[in-house]
């Protein structure tokens, strides 16, 4: 696999440093090309592109309304496709854009069978306003709204996603640049819509410390926190680093401590997200094993 | 062709023959029969179109967005709730300067449930940048929506254009209606910064306050061109149709005394309240305001003018009354009448003629006066 040397995101972007959705995008765009164009509602990425006339993109970019990114690519996919043009049409979300406001647009633009590539950027809150809780927001974690550690599990967009019975989906994390460039350009050769979920660390957000982004990235994967698979027509597969990983999962404590987020977060919490992760695991591998 | 049609199928011709590239819509009450008609010609292949059904009105707005910027035609119908759903998105046409044209059928707003005639809707939309026309017939509706095409699309404007038509009053009474060849009247569109993924651009990008009031400025400079443009397809449609409009439509209005401005059917209505008035000696017009944005100037020197409004503006006054009043800088008699489809006739129209008292605003029916 060689990735290429072409970068669609320019250097020296508004992005806070250590930023998991800059080193997200730069894979994304590497394995999507050049006739691209990436929807993006309200998000760190509507910042992270600077402000008018300059643009940090070398792809057209088209900022829309929070909920609304799903149902803007649905349009663009069925005018490209009436005049005849491949381009790929990808919808660039967060975990707020997706997992709630955007949801809605989501699921239409699912059901409706859209040609177009979801990718949402998850990094557990609303970054872009300071890190306010998300439906994507663990149990524990502290946000500038859960101020003593979130009480609700991080609600399973990629159980709903899956209910869509989408051609392709994935979960991903550039800690895996390798994996996650092979996933994107995997999803852009199915026709209709595709989701890939990427666990994007967010050092300020996490609080961790900015060079640690891709570390927290894989002690996601090495904990079972966050499990990378593909699931092609329905079939599931887990990826290499998770088939690894899983044989002998890191304590969940060693993905845990070292964020500010989960400070002070209690024992029940923690046998609770415990509880959570193993019932994920269990049902992905048996999910894997009916092949 | 000359043919019966109600205003609803009216809109969904004009469409077939404007022949956009992508219909993104979600069904309401008044306006279901204008998607189904046109999901019907795409299905069939008489329509070439992509027909998108989307699951919300805000999705119907982002996808015509979507489907916009990539230079094509795009048309949607909505009404009342559904309006005020895609509001946000209403405000990004305009502001993404996409000729996005749309019908909105006037349903008054809930609570209460009500799906009968108002204005509303529409008129909450009022400050989005979007061009606003007001039909009081189905063959008008049927015009208007031809002519949206091109006013939208010229490069003077590049601006959606709303065209109403009264929930049930139009949408579904049936009238004559003469369709015609549309020819080269609608021209192929030319969008100028349609996307290109070989001249990669920023649409929407985070905008500083200076050029951000530079591009507010550019939507009002457009909203002053669109006077012309608005006027000359108009001319063009009459040279090559033969039906003339204007900003407004005047009847008897040349020696009139006392004029009363409406919109929509109770504008078409006023016109036979006008005929009752001269028969009993009242020298009376009827000025029906067709466009509310760009909002025209108005000829109503020594006249006095009797404002009739289908909605509200809580706190202050009659939507329309407060434009004209503010338009002629003097008073007019402003009635309220018509909300959530309240029968008005021609009867009625005329007693609020022969009752003006200019400087008084009534709500008909509610209070005493009318």
């Amino acid at each position: 696999m060689k990735i290429p040397e072409e970068e669609y995101l320019l250097k020296c972007t508004a992005a806070c440093a250590g930023c998991s959705d800059s080193l997200t995008l730069r894979y994304v765009l590497k394995a999507a090309g050049p006739d691209t164009v990436l929807v993006v509602p309200a998000c760190c990425t509507s910042v992270i592109q600077g402000a008018y006339p300059y643009t940090a993109f070398n792809l057209p970019v088209v900022n829309i309304a929070f909920a609304a990114a799903a149902a803007c690519a649905s349009g663009m996919s069925e005018a490209l496709r009436a005049l005849g043009r491949k381009t790929h049409v990808i919808v660039y979300a967060g975990d707020g854009g997706t997992l709630d406001i955007g949801i809605q647009s989501l699921s239409g633009a699912f059901e409706r069978g859209t040609d177009f590539l979801y990718i949402c950027y998850d990094n557990e809150a609303y970054g872009n306003t300071g890190m306010q809780r998300s439906g994507g927001t663990p149990l524990g974690a502290r946000t500038t709204t859960t101020p003593m550690g979130k009480r609700h599990q991080k609600k399973d967009i990629d159980a709903i996603v899956a209910a869509h019975d989408p051609p392709f989906m994935a979960t991903a994390c550039p800690a895996y640049p390798r994996d996650l460039f092979q996933k994107v350009r995997n999803a852009l050769t199915f026709r209709g819509p595709s989701f890939i979920h990427v666990l994007a660390p967010c050092p300020p957000g996490w609080r961790f410390p900015p060079e640690k982004s891709v570390e927290m990235g894989k002690l996601a994967v090495k904990t079972g926190m966050w499990v990378l698979y593909e699931r092609r027509h329905g079939k599931l597969s887990l990826s290499a680093p998770s088939k690894t990983a899983l044989k002998n999962p890191a304590p969940l404590e060693e993905y845990l401590s070292p964020q500010g987020r989960f400070e002070g977060m209690d024992g029940a919490d923690i046998e609770a997200l415990k509880r959570h992760i193993s019932e994920n695991l269990l049902k992905l591998a048996s999910e894997e094993a009916k092949g | 062709m000359k043919t019966i049609a109600t205003g609803n199928k009216a809109v969904a011709e004009a469409v077939q023959q404007a022949r956009p590239a992508v219909i993104a819509a979600y069904p309401i009450t008044p306006q279901t029969a204008i998607i189904e008609q046109i999901a019907k010609a795409v299905s069939s292949g008489t329509l070439n179109s992509r027909f998108i059904s989307v699951e919300s009105e805000h999705s119907a707005m982002a996808a015509c967005i979507g489907a916009s910027l990539t230079g094509v035609r795009t048309f949607t119908a909505t009404s009342s709730q559904g309006l005020l759903y895609m509001h946000e998105m209403t405000n990004w046409a305009a502001g993404s300067r996409l000729p996005i044209v749309m019908a909105n059928v006037n349903r008054a707003v809930a609570p209460g449930w009500n799906i009968w005639a108002d204005h509303t809707d529409a008129l909450q939309e009022r400050d989005t940048g979007w061009l606003q026309v007001y039909a009081g017939s189905v063959q008008e509706a049927y015009d208007a929506v031809l002519m949206a095409f091109p006013i939208a699309e010229h490069e003077d404007v590049l601006l959606p254009v709303m065209v109403n038509l009264d929930g049930f009053a139009l949408s579904h009474i049936f009238q004559p209606l003469e369709t015609v060849e549309v020819g080269d009247f609608i021209a192929p569109l030319h969008l100028p910064h349609a996307i290109d993924t070989r001249d990669p651009a920023g649409y929407g990008v985070l905008t500083g306050p200076e050029s951000y009031f530079k591009f507010r400025w550019d939507i009002e400079r457009s909203m002053r061109d669109s006077v012309n443009v608005i006027q000359s397809v108009q001319e063009d449609f009459s040279r090559r149709f033969g039906r003339s409009y204007g900003f407004t439509e005047d009847y008897l209005c040349s020696d009139a005394e006392v004029v009363v401005m409406a919109m929509g059917t109770l504008g078409k209505e006023a016109e036979i309240a006008v005929d009752l008035l001269r028969v009993e000696g009242i020298k009376a017009g009827s000025m029906r305001l067709r466009w509310l944005r760009p909002f025209p100037e108005l000829n109503l020197a020594g006249r006095e003018v009797v404002v009739i409004d289908r909605s509200y503006s809580f706190g202050f006054g009659g939507v329309l009354a407060t434009s004209v009043r503010s338009r002629i800088k003097r008073e007019v008699y402003s009635v309220i009448a018509g909300l959530g489809g309240q029968e008005v006739s021609y009867e009625d129209i005329a007693g609020f003629v022969r009752r003006r008292c200019i400087g008084r605003e009534d709500w008909f029916g509610v209070n005493g006066h009318v």
